[in-house]
């Protein structure tokens, strides 16, 4: 049961409330072991007191979001980089 | 600010009670995790307590289960506002473990198999404030719920009752953990609502 | 033209039950007005918040089951036997209450009709949802791109939406529908089966033929389904999943 994980589309709307764009779309870089994929291709677990993404290749954190009643806070530390499509 | 659904009331009951601040109470055990479950062999685990001057205190599971434990039974309470009264517990007091250990240290960061770390101040570990724990509700504690062992601080929300505990490293300075790192209190007092940092 | 222009932060919203009926046994539609709504994409989903009078909330994601349609949007909701939100939507929500909303999202999972690659589409019980909007969208938009869906369920009364796709099946041209029930089969039909190699060689598209490929449902099928078709040849970048949990 708590090995239960979605994936990164789960992460929309809350990554949408602070970022005027979709970030579930963008492709990252796991700071861990270097495979590149989507955001929405994580293996996200939600089941705490924040959201934890994964590299679904090496399962290092990715990406952490924590939501408190009037901040958020975004830890990307595990990402070299996102590229986010952002349309012409 | 947002409306009331009519009819709702989730899984919580009430409570006559008092509660920490913002607390429901759960009638079940929520599991949170934030990763893939270690599963840890007793006969492969290990507790190493280091000090800030570099020493190494080790348990194997057989010399854990040789201390003196305690029952203990407590409420817990979770950051996502679940508490749960009453809870059993059987473990070694962090009195007896730390007994031994020489250190000038003030601060604590705790150490999971799986990765996970969480930060108290050392002192929050001593005077009967905290366990190893090996058995919850007269069972051994399942890899769910942080089996084989895991760290009891009830005082603190249970974020930093660390599952799958295999460390405790004694530092000079705070080092903030997982969850610290990302926004949640360096202390964690439920019953001052100490949820985010700055709270 | 379904207007998918969604600028600045989003919030949420208060939407208005418009309809709540029965799709199977323990599955409902939920239809809600949504005033301003700009619009979706097929693929996007809402989350949805319920918040008792202590101010106790919980918070959930449905996929979007319709094309877009001015300020309707639609969800199916399966009833969880021990959940908190499902068993508030589906049986107390009643046309004229309210709910909060946050959408649209998803911007990865998402079928546009400008992509000329034909479509696979595979549902695992409720992750029929998604895949229901891209059908919908696609007959909606006149667009001839090949659609083929093979739709996993337990029990032929498990299928949701089940007169609306075998009126589908026989009259949007390019839109093929296969069934597969894991548990009890109509009569007639061979033995119950879990959707395999067989099953997606048969009824999905070669991989030469490039395929966009659209999984969704619980994670372990989804997990399945994504590596047999990876292991069929498929790109991995175009299967594309959404996982339920």
């Amino acid at each position: 049961m708590s090995d239960d994980h979605v994936d990164g589309n789960a992460l929309a709307g809350d990554l949408r409330e602070i970022f005027a764009v979709d970030l579930t779309a963008a492709t990252g870089r796991c700071a861990g072991c270097g495979h590149r994929g989507s955001v929405a291709a994580l293996r996200v677990y939600r089941n705490a007191p924040g959201l934890v993404a994964r590299c679904p290749e090496c399962e290092e954190v990715v990406l952490r979001l924590v939501r408190g009643p009037d901040r958020a806070w975004l830890d990307l530390r595990g990402t070299v980089s996102l590229e986010i499509p952002l349309g012409s | 600010m947002a409306i009331v659904s009519p009819g709702f009331s989730g899984r919580r009951r009430s409570s006559d009670v008092q509660l920490p601040p913002g607390q429901y109470l759960a009638e079940d055990f929520p599991v949170l995790t934030a990763g893939p479950t270690p599963r840890v062999p007793t006969d492969r685990w290990e507790l190493t307590i280091s000090t800030e001057a570099g020493h190494r205190h080790v348990w194997s599971w057989q010399q854990l289960m040789e201390l003196p434990a305690e029952k203990i039974t407590t409420d817990i309470h979770c950051v996502t506002k679940w508490s749960k009264l009453g809870t059993r517990w059987k473990g070694v007091s962090l009195d007896v473990l730390l007994e031994e250990v020489e250190t000038a240290a003030d601060f604590a960061l705790v150490q999971s198999y799986g990765g996970y770390t969480t930060n108290l101040p050392l002192e929050d570990l001593l005077d009967g404030q905290a366990w190893i724990a090996y058995r919850y509700d007269g069972d051994e504690i399942t890899p769910e719920h942080g089996g084989p062992a895991r760290l009891l601080v009830p005082h603190l929300y249970f974020w930093k009752s660390a599952k799958w505990v295999r460390g405790i490293q004694l530092l000079l300075e705070d080092e903030p953990g997982f969850w610290e790192t990302a926004g949640y209190h360096d202390y964690g007092d439920p019953w001052r609502e100490q949820r985010y940092q700055g709270d | 033209m379904a207007r998918t222009a969604v600028s600045g932060r989003l919030t949420w919203r208060v939407a208005s039950v418009a309809e709540n009926r029965a799709i199977t046994a323990s599955a409902r539609s939920l239809v809600l007005d949504v005033p301003d709504w700009p619009g979706h994409l097929a693929g996007q989903h809402v989350d949805v918040r319920l918040t008792a009078e202590d101010g106790y909330s919980v918070q959930r994601s449905y996929s979007i089951a319709s094309a877009p349609d001015g300020n309707r949007v639609e969800l199916a909701v399966q009833r969880v036997a021990d959940g908190e939100v499902s068993p508030y939507l589906c049986d107390v929500l009643s046309p004229g209450d309210q709910v909060e909303l946050r959408g649209p999202v998803g911007g990865w999972f998402v079928w546009r009709a400008t992509d000329p690659a034909p479509v696979l589409l595979v549902a695992g019980g409720s992750g029929i949802a998604p895949l229901m909007a891209m059908v919908r969208a696609r007959a909606e938009q006149g667009s001839r791109v090949p659609f083929r869906l093979v739709y996993s369920v337990r029990t032929p009364e498990d299928v949701y939406f089940a007169d609306e796709l075998r009126r589908r099946a026989r009259e949007d041209a390019g839109l093929d529908v296969h069934l597969v029930h894991t548990r009890r089969v109509p009569d007639g039909a061979p033995e119950p089966k879990r959707i395999g190699v067989a099953t997606l060689n048969t009824h999905g598209w070669p991989p030469d033929f490039t395929p966009n490929c659209f999984v969704c449902g619980p994670t372990g099928f989804v997990e399945t389904v994504a590596d047999i078709l990876v292991a069929l040849g498929h790109d991995p970048r175009r299967v594309r999943t959404e996982r339920f949990g």
